[in-house]
């Protein structure tokens, strides 16, 4: 077989990216001695359409029957290059890559010439291996039309909204016993300061209402099998302790509750909330909960106050949770974000000092619902701050904590600065390393927020402290900070401190990704498919992600991300069908000896024992081509597609073309034949 | 190029030359993010493909050996994140069992080596190969085909029993 493919090769210059470390026409010449190469040429882009037209023309012209292309990681431009070989009649699986940029030439910049060996291995490693590919279909598979959306914050209910809207189905499932997110939490929202529950309400009221949407929360998705299209998701519901049937979310309940419980997610622990509780009044679904944890009939036994008061008996003490396996097409994670714990930076005070808050403390406390009724008090409850100082970067930019810019710190420090100006007399100290305000108005605002008479000071602070030095700072949080525009320290007396705590991964993020099979970066966010190119698509086929669990922004931002994973699955569901790889282990079951060594070993249980054939046989539809199996049969009779044995150890000749041993001492190992 | 006669002088005027078996999910996307991040590393590594550490045949280290690698370097997900579950952990045994094989038939075992990066830790990814180019620099060129012995002067004892990590 092997002996009369027809080869083409084509290095890439990729404008200078190859071409100025590797000597790309030289390889291209070297090419043309390596066995069964009839074409090898060099060209500019081969991803333009001049160079895919290169590869059609040469496999219609010269009748190639294998495609090498060395340029960058298949990851980038595998689909491009199999395209164009479909395009010319040639089976798509018969073209291979050679990455010659990602794994040569941009990582041997000062070597040009060790690249240049280096890339010559890396074309004759594929030569090698595409002289033993053999041709495959992909698989096809209808897509199943309904979407899960997993995150019910702004980015999860726009997403949930596009697709609803353009008339297909959405599961919603949210871990919180409302949707809303983090937005839900504030009063106002930068740059505009518009009403965030004003303009957040009606969204989530329509995921509520709408006819395409089933809205789960309290619930989380505990298992993800299956593949693009066809999903199969297990989700737990747990349990409410109320029929939402019968409850019209009147309160008779929570009013009654005499367990009262410091509020860690909604009131971000400034405030409280009952044992059966509704996060906040316009929260979706109406419906409250029973948090078991913290109600004293779960606990001892007794009380059952709001089973007495409830008028209408929703009360269920005995509801258990619900698992429901159901299937679908898509998934789009948008689980949002974690405030960074500022008790890890002791030098600023928090949990010590009572006049430090965290910034969602803060958003809290200015929000008209919230637990002081939108009024910026100290902890007493009672005194209105004189002077406040608002500490940009906390856990941010900082290697020891997050060493990533958390994006929305400097606006929301300067919507808060302009509040407090709002709503009391008090001085407003920001300090900032730099001030970041680069999106759409934002500098305006910044702007406006100097002339409001808003004291900025350049400078990280170094530490919040009550130990007074000066008469002055008696009774005073101190703020000590290096004014680096001044080249000074100075110490700034304040009634509160805000600390901009800034947004990290949730902090079950790594369980999640791997749930749902998909990277992390090593901070936790999700990772993208293509930084630049596709930050909406994972490298799971028909999982998206959206918000800031793909990294930190603002609203704006998480709403168009929402939208951009709408429009990726909206157009998945539309071709109808699904190209699924077919890289997938086959048993030839007239060698398989039965010996069952692959049966346990496949983690997806795809590996059946026929017993009346005494042989093992794979379910395509449940092996993801993972190999274990095929590395593993002792009879060799597993075939890994498009990853054969063949295919591998021609590669490894290939790769090894100056070292390899010549002549007689050549070394074969041979895929056992049968007998 | 590098002077690799200061680790061993049987290397001459060449170079190691370590084949590489990368996992599609997680270590070949760490090397394409050292690419991306132009973290240089020596040229010493020619990569393979594989869906998942698990897809490792031993039968494709020892050739790699045999056809004229000084060294064969694996590298998977981090334990526990693999792709397809728990493929790592069979390449894990299949690795540690073919080292002790290897260094029965006087193949110094630190020829092979298993490593672990994620798709965002370039960074661990070229330490590895450094680490790696390093140790067979020192254990000097396998030549396996030629003389059928180990040019390292040192082979250590036969392992008394390597973990094979369950
Ligand atoms: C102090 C502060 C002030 C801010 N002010 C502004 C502002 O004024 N203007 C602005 O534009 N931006 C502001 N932001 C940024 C804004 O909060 C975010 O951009 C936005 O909320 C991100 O929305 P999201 O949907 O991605 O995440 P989130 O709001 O965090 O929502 C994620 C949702 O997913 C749910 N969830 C998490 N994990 C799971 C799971 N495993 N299963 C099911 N559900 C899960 C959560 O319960 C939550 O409901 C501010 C941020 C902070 C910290
Ligand atoms: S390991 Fe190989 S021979 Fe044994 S049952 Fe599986 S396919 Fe058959
Ligand atoms: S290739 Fe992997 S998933 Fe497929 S049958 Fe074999 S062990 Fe199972
Ligand atoms: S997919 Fe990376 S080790 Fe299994």
């Amino acid at each position: 077989m092997s002996e009369e493919e027809k080869i083409g090769v084509y290095i890439c210059h990729c404008g200078h990216n190859i071409a100025g470390t590797v000597d790309v026409e030289g390889v291209a010449e070297w090419a043309k001695s390596l066995p069964n190469v009839t074409v090898s040429k060099d060209y500019k882009f081969m991803c333009s359409s001049l160079g895919q037209e290169l590869i059609e023309e040469d496999i219609a012209e010269q009748g190639l029957s294998r495609v090498v292309v060395a340029a960058c990681s298949p990851h980038m431009h595998e689909p491009t290059f199999r395209g164009a070989c479909s395009r010319a009649g040639l089976n798509p699986y018969l073209f291979e890559m050679a990455n010659i940029r990602e794994h040569a030439s941009w990582v041997h910049q000062d070597d040009g010439e060790a690249a240049t060996e280096k890339a010559k291995s890396i074309v004759s490693g594929a030569v090698s291996r595409a002289r033993e590919l053999e041709p495959l279909e992909p698989f096809r598979a209808p897509i199943d039309e309904t979407t899960l959306v997993v995150g019910g914050g702004i980015a999860g209910i726009n997403t949930a909204l596009e697709i609803a809207n353009a008339g297909y189905k959405v599961i919603l499932v949210e871990r919180e016993p409302s949707i809303g997110g983090h937005m839900a939490q504030f009063d106002k929202t930068f740059p505009t300061l518009d009403c965030s529950a004003c303009i957040l309400t009606p969204k989530m009221f329509d995921v509520g209402n709408h006819p395409n949407i089933e809205l789960m929360t309290y619930s989380e998705v505990e298992q993800v099998d299956g593949y693009v299209g066809n999903f199969t998701v297990r989700i737990r519901k747990k349990a409410r302790m109320i029929d939402v049937d019968l409850c019209t979310g009147c309160g008779d309940c929570w009013e009654r509750c005499p367990a009262k419980v410091v509020d860690t997610v909604y009131e971000a622990g400034l405030g409280y909330r009952t044992a059966v509780y509704r996060p906040f009044p316009q929260a979706v679904p109406k419906y409250p909960v029973i948090d078991t944890e913290s109600c004293i009939y779960f606990k001892n036994g007794r009380c059952r106050a709001c089973e007495k008061f409830c008028p209408t008996d929703a009360i269920k003490f005995d509801q258990e949770d619900e698992i429901i396996v159901t299937s679908v097409g898509n998934i789009v994670l948008a689980t949002g974000y974690d405030l960074f714990d500022s008790r890890r930076l002791p030098q600023y005070g928090y949990g010590r000092l009572a006049n430090v808050f965290t910034s969602l403390e803060f958003e809290r406390m200015t929000n008209a619902s919230g637990p002081t009724d939108g009024k910026v008090l100290l902890r007493d409850g009672v005194t209105e701050p004189k002077s406040v100082a608002i500490l940009h970067c906390i856990g941010s930019r900082d290697k020891n904590t997050n060493d990533y810019c958390s994006a929305i710190c400097c606006m929301a420090a300067l919507k808060f600065a302009h509040l407090v100006k709002e709503k009391t007399d008090a001085e407003v100290y920001n300090f900032y390393i730099d001030m970041r305000t680069a999106p759409k108005d934002y500098e305006t605002f910044y702007n406006r927020l100097m002339q409001e008479g808003t004291h900025f000071i350049r400078g990280r602070a170094a530490e919040v402290t009550d130990a007074a030095r000066k008469p002055e700072e008696v009774g005073k949080l101190i703020v000590q900070a290096e004014d680096t525009l001044i080249g000074k320290q100075r110490r700034i007396p304040v009634d509160m401190v805000i600390l901009m705590a800034g947004m990290q991964p949730r902090h079950d993020s790594q369980e999640v990704s791997h749930r749902f099979g998909i990277g992390c970066s090593d901070a936790g966010f999700f990772n993208e498919s293509h930084p630049k190119l596709d930050p909406i698509a994972t490298m799971n086929a028909g999982i998206f992600i959206a918000g800031v669990c793909q990294g930190p922004k603002d609203i704006p931002a998480s709403v168009s991300q929402g939208a951009a994973a709408a429009s990726r699955v909206l157009s998945l569901i539309g071709k109808g069908e699904v190209e699924i790889e077919p890289v997938r282990a086959h048993i030839d079951e007239d060698r398989c000896s039965g010996c069952r060594i692959c049966n346990n070993l496949c983690p997806y249980n795809a590996i059946d024992f026929l017993e009346d054939l005494a042989v093992s046989r794979v379910n395509p539809a449940l092996c993801k081509g993972c190999g274990t199996c095929v590395a593993a049969c002792p009879s060799q009779v597993i075939d890994g597609q498009h990853y054969t044995f063949n295919s591998i150890m021609s590669q490894i000749e290939g790769l090894l073309w100056d070292v390899r041993p010549n002549g007689e001492e050549k070394v074969t190992f041979q895929k056992t034949e049968p007998v | 190029m590098v002077d690799y006669k200061q680790y061993h002088p049987a290397w001459g005027d060449r170079s190691p030359v370590i084949i590489g078996f990368l996992c599609n999910w997680c270590s070949y996307r760490a090397a394409d993010l050292a690419g991306t991040s132009r973290f240089g590393y020596p040229a010493t590594l020619r990569d393979i493909r594989i869906m998942c550490t698990g897809r490792l045949d031993p039968t494709f280290v020892i050739k790699a050996l045999r056809e004229g690698a000084d060294g064969v370097l694996v590298m998977g997900c981090h334990p526990g994140q693999c792709h397809y579950e728990e493929g790592n952990f069979k390449a894990m045994r299949r690795v540690a069992l073919l080292r002790r094989t290897l260094s029965q038939l006087g193949v110094h075992p630190d020829r092979v080596q298993l490593g672990w990066a994620s798709a965002a830790q370039g960074i661990i990814f070229t330490e590895t190969v450094k680490e790696m180019t390093e140790k067979i620099a020192k254990l000097g060129p396998l030549k396996w085909h030629d003389n059928n012995h180990d040019a390292s002067p040192h082979l250590p004892p036969l392992p008394e029993k390597e973990a094979t990590h369950g």
